[in-house]
Parts: C-alpha cells; sequence; structure tokens
C-alpha cells in the first residue's frame, strides 16, 4: 500500500516541516520533518517520498521511505522493502520486508497487563 | 585454544523458481548454545538487514543491532585520495561513522564473512573496534574462504534457520538514484555482489585476532573456516 486512506491526515511530499509534530488521528507522512513526532494511539505511515529526521513516539508505525531516529511504538512497526531507517526501535512486534535496511537497535517487548 | 573440527558443508534445496543453500555451521552451533541459555543478550549482526535473525534474537528476549557494514563501505564519501594521487578508503571515517557504540556492550559480534569481502584498508580497523566494543568474555564469530574457494566466491547472506543451521541467500547490490529536489527514491539497477578480497591464511587469522584471548576454528566442506574468538 502506498497511497493513503481517504480522511487521513496527510503531509503531502512538497512540505517541510521542522519542530515538534503531535496528534491524535493517524498521519501519512510524505514530505520532510525534522524534529519530533507524536501520535500516541495513533499510527504514523512515512510515504516512500517521506524523509524524517525525528524520534517517533506512536501506537503503529509503517515506514516506506527514509527515518532517522529512534522509534518507538506501543504496538507495531512494519519496515517495507524501500524502507531505510537509522535508529533504535523498540515495539510489541515488528515486521521487516526484504529489501528494507535498517542501522541500529531492535528491542521488543510485550504489552503490560 | 585452537581446535580443527569438521562441520558440514552447505545442501541445496530447489524451490520453485529459485535455490536456497543451507549450511551447517558449528561456529554458530556453540554460539547457540550460550544464548539460549542467557537472558538480555546483546548481540550485533554485522550483515544487511535480516528479519529472520532479528525475529530470532527478540523471541529469545535478546536485543539485536543491525550493522550493513559492506554497504556503508560503498559509500562515495570514503574516498580519499593519498599524496601519490591513490584512492583509498578512509577509515577514520568510515569508523566515525559507523560502529559507533559505547565500549564493551556487546555479548555478540556475527561478521558472518566480512573480512573477506570488505576493502583491505578497513579490515584492522574495523576488527579493532569490534574488540573494543565486545565485553570481555564476548564472542565474535566470523567465515573465512579457504584458498580452493576461488576468486569468484559469491558474497552471502547469512540467516539463522536453526540452532546450528544457516540459510544463504547471494548478495545483490541495489543502487538508487534521487531524483531532486522531491528526494523520491527508486531502484535503479542492481549488480553482482561483493568481491572476494584476499583468502586468509590460519597466520593472518590469528594476526588479525591477536588482541583476543582465544581462538578456534571449525573447517567445512564447503571451503569455509569458522573462526570462533572470544575477547
Amino acid at each position: 500500500m502506498s497511497a493513503p486512506a481517504s480522511g487521513l491526515a496527510q503531509i503531502g511530499k512538497s512540505v517541510f516541516i521542522k519542530g515538534e509534530l503531535s496528534g491524535s488521528e493517524d498521519l501519512y507522512l510524505d514530505g520532510q520533518v525534522e524534529g519530533s513526532i507524536a501520535l500516541k494511539g495513533n499510527s504514523l505511515t512515512v510515504g516512500p517520498n517521506g524523509q524524517v529526521k525525528a524520534s517517533v513516539d506512536a501506537k503503529g508505525v509503517v515506514v516506506q521511505g527514509k527515518l532517522e531516529g529512534n522509534i518507538q511504538a506501543s504496538d507495531r512497526v512494519e519496515l517495507r522493502k524501500s524502507a531505510i531507517v537509522t535508529g533504535d526501535i523498540t515495539t510489541q512486534r515488528i515486521a521487516i520486508e526484504e529489501g528494507a535496511s535498517l542501522k541500529g537497535k531492535v528491542d521488543t517487548h510485550r504489552a503490560e497487563k | 585454544m585452537k581446535l580443527f573440527r569438521g562441520s558440514s558443508g552447505p545442501e541445496t534445496i530447489a524451490e520453485q523458481g529459485s535455490q536456497k543453500l543451507t549450511r551447517r555451521s558449528s561456529g554458530l552451533g556453540e554460539l547457540s548454545r550460550m544464548w539460549e541459555s542467557a537472558e538480555g543478550l546483546c548481540v550485533l549482526d554485522l550483515g544487511s538487514t535480516s528479519a529472520t535473525n532479528i525475529r530470532h534474537f527478540t523471541e529469545r528476549g535478546h536485543r539485536i543491532y543491525s550493522e550493513d557494514l559492506l554497504t556503508a563501505s560503498t559509500d562515495p564519501e570514503l574516498v580519499a585520495t593519498d599524496e601519490n594521487g591513490v584512492a583509498a578508503l578512509d577509515s577514520r571515517k568510515f569508523l566515525a561513522d559507523n560502529l559507533v557504540y559505547p565500549a564493551a556492550h556487546f555479548d555478540v559480534v556475527l561478521c558472518w564473512n566480512l573480512p573477506d569481502y570488505l576493502v583491505e584498508s578497513l579490515v584492522k580497523p574495523v576488527v579493532g573496534r569490534l574488540w573494543s566494543v565486545l565485553k570481555p568474555g564476548g564472542m565474535l564469530l566470523a567465515f573465512f574462504h579457504t584458498r580452493d574457494a576461488g576468486p569468484d566466491s559469491p558474497c552471502h547472506r547469512f540467516h539463522i534457520i536453526g540452532a546450528d543451521t544457516l540459510e544463504m541467500k547471494k548478495i545483490v547490490l541495489r543502487k538508487e538514484a534521487r531524483r531532486p529536489p522531491t528526494g523520491t527514491a527508486h531502484a535503479t539497477s542492481t549488480t553482482d555482489g561483493f568481491q572476494l578480497q584476499r583468502v586468509f591464511n590460519n597466520r593472518h587469522i590469528e594476526n588479525l585476532f591477536r588482541d583476543f584471548a582465544s581462538i578456534k576454528f571449525f573447517l567445512a566442506r564447503d571451503n569455509i573456516r569458522e573462526v570462533l574468538v572470544v575477547r
């Protein structure tokens, strides 16, 4: 899946944001972001054109583009085949497609009941 | 301590449209005994990103770091020209950008076939850095071709599929082109993987790991020498 669903908050590929990004809805990011991204309880998708230099805190994270920064996902992280990730990943579950590139640590944990 | 033991060579499993190679690894078997009985180990995998290996270690409660040093060594910004006009890779810049970890951080380092395929000028500096990031008593596994392997031996990626079993997949390099200003990346071409740079003999290997406390050799039928060293 490369195209975002309708109704999803989107940052298009020509957009550049520097600073703290936070929200309470799912986000599809295909532009450039530097800083930090906090979407607790929601999902972040970095599109194929996305270039992120930020720490990420979300429920789920899907990466198709480039992400430099640590990822904290309370549920799941997916690295698609075009993903290039530099940073540490802490999550419950992780799925990595063949071709994805990761430079960093993977630490999985079970959710506390 | 040095031991010479035989271990099985590769087996070929033909699947629809592709061949998968597996090989038994005595070195991996020894390491497996360690990580099956321990908790919370810190492991460094120096091959290309392997979902299989990441799953193998995270399912056992260990932390795994992934860093593809061979691909990192192809960065064109590493090329420097000396006073004689000879181009060489800048090992200081390479180590400034790669293998940046606290001292004595890792329990296990999986080098796979890295020393055989890494450019000459980077091999000793990389091994020196690996010594420093390994914990005392930490272990490093590396594979070296023997002379019989031949100069065109393909570079493989190793995936852990059993306690002492590896799946081998030939590495194909993917070249990306970026189209400014949007930065869109495309996989434009693929090339054969890395070239075998040299064949180490036993003395070369011992010299390479001379700062380590012990070294163990395992010989295999597939012209691979497995080496397990302890810091």
